[in-house]
């Protein structure tokens, strides 16, 4: 007798993560108590990872269609935008915070190969990946042992796999000093007509598992739950995936091949809950079931459990429904390109999920209730607005010396969360593939090219947590306006967007004000700028452990965008180019220092209001970067960000190897005009010839514009006070940060 | 003149190589799988190419596993016939494992994967891969790669450098001699004693084309088509 | 007195071994047959002073444990000799 077939009650479902309710539920979908087998394979598709059961509620509030969207969000494994002649872009960004923060090389390597095959099991080649990451203090040595980890985990699996990096943000903050977050995002392009949906259609099709054999890994929740159920299995179970980034790319090579010969009817990979997972949601797609036999599963360990097998979450694994008939063709490919692929079961009509383990029937579960917008759960909990924003009070900028000026900026530019991140992003391979076109002349957000078209791809990933946790709403509609403007800015339009939304504990009222009112600015920046939110995931209870409570991470909804770049001219990159080029500040003037790195960094105050923010003039900025970009009228553009117009300069400078003479409007606090992250503005650079047709523009969008001085030589002045050689200035650029992270 | 780029399980570069042969240089370009056991209508005119990527996963030792396909007994008897055979990165990594070319590339001195462009000092305009720019010119080109540092023994290195067999040392943008990955002699690329296989560790694929804002790479490819070394 | 040790580290046995798993699949290539499975892993060879044997195969032990061993990822064992 097998323990799988031992008595269910409440306590064990409760090990599980299953509530009272959610227990009840079960019993009378299944018009019975479940088997262990049963309860398991319903506790990890209503987890929260699988069922998004404390979210879904707001998530559906966003904007899910429209602009060039060919499908919505939910409907596949990523979101897919029509970018023009016949071609579609697939992209999508998921977090592996939990898995990085105990073994932060393979939690990040199968972080990146994990959104990898969500992309290519819809037929999409990858063709860039980019990623965000939240670390703790790096002066602290175990976090540096996990940014190192973390940065060498992205760079071995995904140069391996031959996807460049192309873009990314890494921040440090000490609310992340716990609970570090790694969001990695892929961006894939498909011919539209050839792309392949996670279905399962037609009764009586074979469906095949390929890939990795399958082991007992990431199963712990259910062997920690199942401890006093079997003797024999919990000792020595791995709570780490291993990822194998060369399996990865044949699978990709192997994927991509099958799907052109029109013998596969559906395909998802696996990624949580495993087996679970694919076969329920591939069969609640189609409306029908599947038999599976668990003994024709390649397995890594001999005698799994049934709950092994199918909670498994090793990795490189594909569930591939195949047409009957044509078993032959898609075998042979497979063997080309020496995988396993073992057929395990088939299509039924019966809308259940049988498996069948030793000839015996060991779980026999219907396959709509157990997946998002079947049966799966959907909560609303309640919020409150968090204590410490009460606190939040805005604070003048002092008055400072020339000197003291130059002291900040120092401070400023070598700052951890403004230095140059070259340490990390050489080790991520940012060539292959040929399509980065910024690896020598950076842009806002990366233009990567599509080979043979006229077009490229804007991609970008933003946000800045500390403006969220100052103000959930406001703070989230920068962190998509960020990453407009950055398209906008590199000559593209934005398309559409891919959220990862890192929160703490939902069941924290608090908490859920955070996530109920980033939700709410992202939605609206999100119709404003006609990109619908296509995809993503949700990351709660992302929290430190500090005595007797809990220390949320600050709310960070990453924002993944990707925009369309129409003609190679329009690509635009953020250095100065030319002696003699003008300097022109597009935007509002700012007022204060609200939010600004130089608040929470130099002056040391973290309860900060969140930087102004105008989304209508927002907008009419980026309408306006796009008309000066297509008429060819700029040299290049920079958006003030993080540091402020000092770091904007700077960075514009130091790209350009060129130096720059501008001079602050009069009667302006230097520092608060240099340091303000007050939004909507960018900095561009401008030929003589062009200046009279760029000022028309700008007057004619009512936008305020500054001239701020010009591009030239090798030194940097501001008003008048030199503040010396940019090749002095991009030596603490580039070194500050390897200097911390190279420490012993 | 033709071009055949070897395939092998986890090649990456594949796809970009042929782009430059085809679409950018305009040559008659296909792709060669590595179960084959050899490849028809190929004469020493022609040249094979070795891609970059992880073959087998670098598992091992880069080129280690691949240097064992099917294929490479063919691509082995071609250069020894004079054919000729470039090997980009893993490329470079796998004619090493094979034997035809001397040395081994092994991890970088830091442990650490690079990724960035550098600058190359060409040392010898001798050679079809070479012949297109002046010696001692400075070219910058991407190199990517985790295990690119090239070891060889002392007698070794007196050989490449008594025979000119140095083709590309790692350099600053002044050309003074620098070490990327802690190379012996700084060395970036060679060839053979015969001067029919080369090997080097940076990507001129990567650098031959305008949109990406390099071209210095494409010498290297011109004067291979070309197939004659130009009057220096 | 001076002892060496010889440790070796192992990837879990639980854990999927890629590398070992590919060099198996890959003998057949090489032209060596009958081959099973392959694991690989990390030989260390340390040199240390310890005023005995069981203090040395302490502090080679907390050497493991601590820094050269993932424990999470890997098992080791190791033998001490005297030098």
């Amino acid at each position: 007798m097998q323990e799988t077939e031992q008595a269910v009650d409440f306590e064990v479902a409760a090990k599980l993560g299953l509530t009272r309710d959610e227990f009840d539920k079960i019993c009378s979908i299944m018009g019975r108590t479940p088997n262990f087998t049963e309860v398991s394979i319903f506790s990890v598709m209503w987890s929260e990872h699988c069922s998004y059961k404390n979210s879904i509620k707001y998530l559906k509030t966003l904007p899910r269609d429209g602009g060039r969207l060919l499908v919505a969000a939910g409907e596949e494994n990523a979101g897919l935008m029509d970018i023009g002649d016949g071609e579609a872009c697939a992209f999508k960004i998921e977090s592996h915070n939990h898995p990085s923060a105990l073994e932060p090389y393979q939690g990040a390597a199968t972080g990146v190969g994990g959104i990898h095959r969500d992309i290519f099991t819809m037929g999409a080649r990858p063709i860039a990946a980019l990623n965000s990451l939240r670390f703790g203090d790096p002066n602290h040595p175990h976090m540096r042992h996990l940014i190192k980890g973390v940065v060498s985990g992205i760079g071995d699996y995904g140069n391996c796999l031959g996807v460049p990096t192309v873009g990314g943000e890494v921040y440090f903050d000490p609310s992340y000093q716990q609970n570090i977050l790694v969001n990695a995002m892929s961006v894939g392009v498909v011919k539209i007509g050839e792309t392949i949906s996670a279905c399962a259609d037609g009764p009586g099709n074979p469906v095949f598992i390929v890939g990795s054999a399958t082991g007992r890994d990431g199963i712990h929740g259910a062997t920690f739950a199942s401890a006093d159920l079997t003797e024999d299995s919990a000792e020595d179970l791995p709570a780490v995936q291993v990822g194998d980034p060369f399996q990865e790319k044949l699978l990709l090579e192997a994927s991509l091949e099958i799907i052109k010969t029109g013998a596969v009817v559906g395909m998802q990979d696996m990624g949580a809950a495993g087996i679970t997972c694919s076969t329920s949601e591939m069969s609640a797609k189609s409306g029908t079931g599947m038999t599976i036999n668990l003994d024709l599963v390649p397995t890594r360990q001999i005698n799994m459990h049934a709950w092994e097998i199918l909670l498994s979450e090793s990795q490189e694994r594909m569930l591939v429904v195949v047409k009957k008939g044509r078993e032959k063709e898609i075998q042979a490919i497979f063997d080309k390109w020496d995988l396993e692929c073992s057929e395990i079961g088939e299509v039924t009509d019966t809308g259940r999920i049988e498996f069948y383990q030793h000839g015996e029937l060991v779980a026999d579960v219907p396959a709509n209730p157990l997946v998002l917008g079947g049966g799966a759960p959907v909560y609303d909990r309640e919020f409150v607005r968090p204590k410490y924003m009460d606190d939040i009070k805005s604070i003048n900028a002092p008055a400072v010396d020339d000197e003291a000026l130059i002291s900040i900026a120092k401070k400023i530019i070598t700052s951890p969360n403004i230095a140059s991140k070259k340490w990390v992003y050489e080790q991520y391979d940012h060539t292959v593939r040929t399509g980065n076109t910024n690896t020598i002349d950076p842009s806002d957000a990366t233009i990567v090219r599509l080979k043979d078209s006229e077009k490229s791809l804007a991609v970008t990933v933003d946000c800045n947590s500390a403006y969220v946790h100052a103000d959930p709403y406001k703070g989230t509609l920068i962190a998509v306006s960020e990453a407009a403007r950055n398209i906008r800015c590199s000559g593209g339009f934005p398309l559409g967007v891919t959220n990862c939304l890192n929160f703490g504990n939902p069941y924290n009222p608090e908490v859920y004000y955070q996530f109920v009112n980033a939700i709410k600015g992202m939605g609206e920046a999100c119709r404003k700028y006609n990109t619908p939110v296509t995809g993503g995931n949700v990351s709660f209870y992302n929290q430190s452990v500090i005595k007797d409570r809990t220390e949320p991470v600050f709310p960070t909804p990453t924002i993944g965008m990707v925009g369309l770049v129409e003609k190679k001219e329009h690509g635009t990159t953020l250095s100065f180019k030319s002696d003699g080029d003008h300097i022109l500040l597009i935007g509002p003037s700012p007022t204060n220092i609200d939010g600004s790195l130089y608040v929470r960094e130099i002056l040391g105050h973290r309860l900060t209001p969140c930087p102004e923010f105008d989304l209508e003039v927002e907008y009419s900025l980026h309408e306006t970067i796009t008309t000066l970009i297509t008429k060819a009228l700029i040299a290049g553009a920079h958006d003030i960000s993080e540091g402020g117009l000092f770091v904007s300069l700077m960075e514009s400078a130091m790209a350009g190897n060129k130096g720059f003479d501008v001079s602050l409007p009069a009667h302006v606090s230097k520092n608060m005009y240099l340091f303000s992250e007050s939004q909507s503005r960018l900095v561009i650079s401008v030929r003589n010839e062009k200046l009279t047709a760029v000022e028309a523009i700008l007057a004619e969008q009512a936008l305020p514009f500054v001239r701020l001085g010009f591009v030239g030589g090798s030194s940097s002045c501001i008003d008048g006070i030199d503040f010396g050689a940019i090749s002095n200035w991009a030596a603490r650029y580039q070194n500050a940060l390897s200097a911390i992270l190279e420490q012993e | 003149m033709k071009f055949g780029v070897v395939v092998f399980p986890g090649s990456n570069c594949d796809d970009d190589m042929i782009h430059v042969l085809g679409s950018v240089l305009g040559a008659e370009v296909e792709k060669l799988w590595h179960k084959d056991t050899q490849f028809e209508g190929y004469t020493p005119e022609d040249c094979i190419v070795l891609p970059g990527g992880f073959s087998y996963g670098d598992y091992l030792r880069a080129g280690a596993i691949a240097r064992y396909s099917p294929i490479m007994q063919a691509v082995i008897s071609f250069a020894n016939q004079g054919g000729k055979v470039i090997g980009i990165c893993n490329g470079f990594q796998i004619l090493c494992e094979s034997g035809l070319l001397p040395g081994a590339l092994v991890r970088n001195e830091h442990h650490k994967f690079i990724s960035k462009n550098v600058c190359l000092r060409v040392e010898t305009t001798d050679s079809l891969v070479t012949s297109g720019y002046q010696k001692g010119q400075i070219i910058k080109m991407p190199i990517a790669h985790a295990e690119g540092r090239y070891v060889t023994n002392e007698g070794g290195l007196a050989v490449l450098q008594k025979n000119d067999q140095v083709l590309f040392r790692y350099s600053t943008p002044e050309g003074a001699l620098f070490s990327e990955n802690g190379s012996t002699d700084n060395i970036a690329g060679i060839c053979n004693k015969e001067r029919n296989v080369f090997g080097m560790m940076p990507h001129p694929e990567r650098a031959s084309e305008a949109i990406l804002g390099n071209t210095d790479g494409l010498a290297l490819f011109q004067s291979l088509y070309k197939g004659e070394l130009q009057a220096t | 007195m001076k002892f060496k040790a010889e440790i070796n580290v192992m990837p879990l046995k639980e854990l999927l071994d890629p590398q070992g798993k590919t060099v198996a699949r890959n003998m057949d290539h090489v032209g060596i047959s009958g081959i099973e499975d392959v694991r690989i892993g990390k030989r260390i060879e340390i040199a240390l002073d310890a005023p005995d044997e069981k203090a040395a195969e302490a502090l080679v032990d907390q050497a493991c444990k601590k820094f050269l061993a993932n424990m999470i990822m890997e098992s080791y064992s190791f033998e001490i000799k005297s030098a």
